[in-house]
């Protein structure tokens, strides 16, 4: 019964979850304009779905102040485009990301625009997490998913927590994240989400030919990837930073309630305010350590 | 295989069983039920008529109960744990109730909660004692690598004479009494044995352990045992009777969320700790671990500049702990949990059916049930988004980010460093 479909779904056959950033903070002060991205991106999709009959493609927008999802290659009618020209793909997904992009640009109106422009990267990976969980419990039969973030905004620090939270959901269900990044700086958050997951970062060198970074390192199927010499991690860099300076420390102080960084001894945690007691680091522990480890 | 030999076979599988039969007085016929244990996938419904039980709706309603207890008794939790896994290789430990033996089940129970404890507790330690003919053995001291722990316990897998709790107690005892004192020190004992065979007064060390702030749990395989449940009481633990292999898992399970702080327990302070750089790719240098001349692949320790293979550790040359910025964070979502989705109720469907979601905000699935009805789902009483009753659980224990909160401007969350 099971060795039919299980030829159906080989381990060629992918489920790409496309995170596209909106931003229009970044777009508007970008070198590539972002409709010529949006052509790159649609071809790349359309190659990505001739690859394989049965891949799926998913793409979400990521906004400023919300996310949506704009297409999803299982549920929208292959046939039938209005206009006759256009294939469905790009219609259906350019007629709802404008949809989308007019939502955002309402729920920007409302609320004043302050800090940095970065986009909700967080909400998108979460959702597209969910979705990918949803093709697990789907049967034993499903496509291998995958993540494709690209970003172009920089890092909204206020997301740390929730897009570390992500990436070691991600790391968990053994869905790598790539990501290819369009902004100036290399994203950290982008870099570690790769890291992590086993995904590939890539930071253009030349934005106007994205599509063909995009055909050579991010459309082939994971099973693929192990012959294929991809771009590798150019050393991502795990030291912490402490809260009270935001430095970037090699020793610290952490508070064992709160897990803060503070790269000197205080008497009180900023965070969680537990007052701590005598100056003890890790001196007597490591001396019974060092006992111990003599002992055995 | 050719019918003869095959008769043959059957022949000796039966006198197999009739020699078993003897000794627990059931017919094989008999036995196939009792070892499956058909009733139980069974349940009544009000009418009163059999029917399987229907495990999704349990499921999430037994994950809404945990979710709850786990809210309301939410204050600090524990994040650096210190814990001491005893497991009882008594001649108890053999018997076959559950298959193939309770050390066989108790073994690989352990050895996926010690993946999961560190994986949810990525700066605690665990360390692994065994029971058998009446004497604790150290098998494992404490340490921070997963591997090394199963390795350890299943090379030593054979149980024979009796078991001695208060010698085990005694022995852990000594070993946490060394821990540093903003440490949690736990303890939890899988017991398979109705009785200890002790050296003295075994109360006298109970409050001993009570006195070191050392958390007992135990597990039992059997039955209930005043002596566990006295000590559980005292210490603060828990006490619980696995009744077949699935609960025993949850209950071993359980343990893996760090629990919550309680300040007499552990003193708040300062740790000192090291976040290492990467060594650059083409280095080559000797571990302090394994003792080996490594290329590349290492981390540097800040203070001594010894070289060690992974993280988190504590540098063997310094003593020095180290760990990665991602570590931490994998710890932040204790510290900043989701609330728990409000089911959404029946009589708001009646009301406002048009304006409803159709689908889960966070898996596009339909939240329709059969007959295009509203099915049973919940909603983040934050953004209002709604979700269906997998994603619930998948946000709740895997993920710890709401995808409605997230995609709003306006939902703050605590910020921690950026790393």
């Amino acid at each position: 019964m099971a060795s039919v479909p299980s030829k159906l779904y080989a381990d060629d056959v992918s489920l790409l979850m496309v995170l596209l950033d909106t931003n229009p903070f970044f777009w508007s002060s970008s070198s590539l304009p972002f409709s010529k991205f949006l052509s790159h991106v649609l071809t790349f999709l359309n190659s990505i779905l001739l690859l394989n009959q049965l891949n799926q493609v998913v793409v979400i927008a990521t906004g400023y102040s919300s996310c949506s999802y704009i297409y999803d290659s299982t549920s929208a009618p292959s046939h039938g485009s209005d206009q006759g020209r256009m294939p469905a793909l790009c219609s259906n997904l350019l007629q709802k990301l404008e949809e989308f992009v007019t939502e955002d640009e309402q729920l920007l109106k409302e609320a004043s625009a302050e800090g940095t422009p970065s986009s909700l990267l967080s909400g998108s990976l979460s959702m597209a997490l969910c979705y990918i969980q949803k093709v697990f419990r789907s049967g034993p039969m499903h496509p291998q998913p995958r993540i494709l973030c690209l970003q172009g905004s920089s890092d909204g620090p206020d997301q740390y927590v929730a897009i570390m939270n992500a990436i070691f959901s991600a790391q968990r269900s053994m869905v790598p994240i790539d990501s290819c990044y369009m902004g100036s700086h290399n994203s950290a958050f982008l870099q570690q989400a790769s890291y992590i997951t086993g995904g590939v970062y890539l930071k253009p060198q030349q934005p106007d030919g994205l599509l063909q970074y995009l055909t050579t390192v991010f459309a082939t199927d994971l099973h693929s990837r192990a012959f294929l010499q991809l771009p590798k991690s150019a050393g991502v860099d795990f030291r912490a930073s402490c809260f009270c300076h935001k430095k970037t420390i090699d020793t610290g102080y952490i508070c064992s309630v709160c897990l803060s960084i503070f790269c000197k001894h205080h008497k009180k945690c900023s965070t969680c305010g537990s007052v701590f007691g005598q100056a003890q680091s890790e001196v007597p522990s490591s001396t019974n350590r060092k006992r111990k480890a003599s002992d055995t | 295989m050719n019918n003869g030999d095959q008769r043959r076979l059957n022949g000796e599988l039966e006198e197999d069983e009739e020699d078993e039969e003897n000794n627990d007085g059931l017919a094989a016929w008999e036995r196939a039920y009792a070892d499956e244990r058909s009733w139980e996938s069974l349940q009544e419904d009000e009418s009163g008529l059999l029917r399987p039980i229907d495990n999704q709706s349990l499921q999430h309603a037994q994950y809404r109960r945990r979710l709850r207890a786990a809210s309301t008794t939410r204050i600090q939790k524990g994040l650096i744990r210190y814990l001491y896994i005893v497991i009882d290789l008594s001649k108890a430990a053999s018997e076959m109730d559950f298959r193939p033996s309770r050390m066989g089940v108790v073994a690989k129970h352990v050895e996926a909660f010690i993946r999961e404890y560190f994986y949810q507790n990525p700066l605690s330690q665990v360390g692994l004692v065994t029971i058998k003919d009446g004497v604790a053995h150290i098998l494992t001291d404490l340490g921070g690598s997963p591997e090394s722990h199963v390795k350890a316990l299943m090379g030593k897998l054979e149980c024979s004479g009796d078991a001695s709790l208060q010698n085990a107690l005694d022995l852990v005892q000594g070993y946490l009494n060394q821990i540093p004192s903003y440490g949690h020190r736990e303890v939890l004992i899988m017991y398979s044995a109705l009785s200890t065979c002790d050296p003295g007064d075994i109360m006298e060390t109970i409050q001993k352990c009570k006195k070191s702030k050392i958390r007992c749990s135990v597990i039992g395989l059997s039955a209930e045992i005043f002596i566990c449940k006295h000590l559980c009481q005292e210490t603060g633990g828990s006490y619980y009777i696995a009744l077949d292999e699935s609960h025993l898992k949850d209950l071993i399970l359980e343990h893996a969320p760090p629990p919550p702080a309680i300040a007499e327990f552990a003193i708040a302070n300062l740790i000192k700790m090291g976040f290492p750089q990467r060594a650059a790719e083409s280095s080559v240098a000797i571990c302090s671990c394994h003792k080996e001349a490594k290329v590349g692949d290492g981390y540097t320790c800040p203070r001594c500049k010894a070289r060690v293979c992974e993280l988190p550790t504590e540098c063997r040359i310094c003593g020095l702990t180290l760990i990665s910025s991602p570590h931490l964070a994998r710890s932040y979502h204790h510290l900043f949990p989701i609330v728990p989705f409000d089911e959404v109720s029946l009589s708001l469907f009646i009301d406002q059916q048009n304006k409803l979601p159709k689908a889960c905000f966070g898996c596009q699935q339909s939240l329709l049930g059969p007959g295009n009805k509203p099915g049973l789902h919940v909603s983040c009483p934050k953004c209002k988004q709604h979700f269906c009753l997998d994603c619930d659980i998948y946000i709740h224990e895997s993920l710890h980010n709401c995808p409605g909160c997230d995609s709003t401007r306006h939902s703050k969350i605590p910020t921690a460093n950026e790393g």
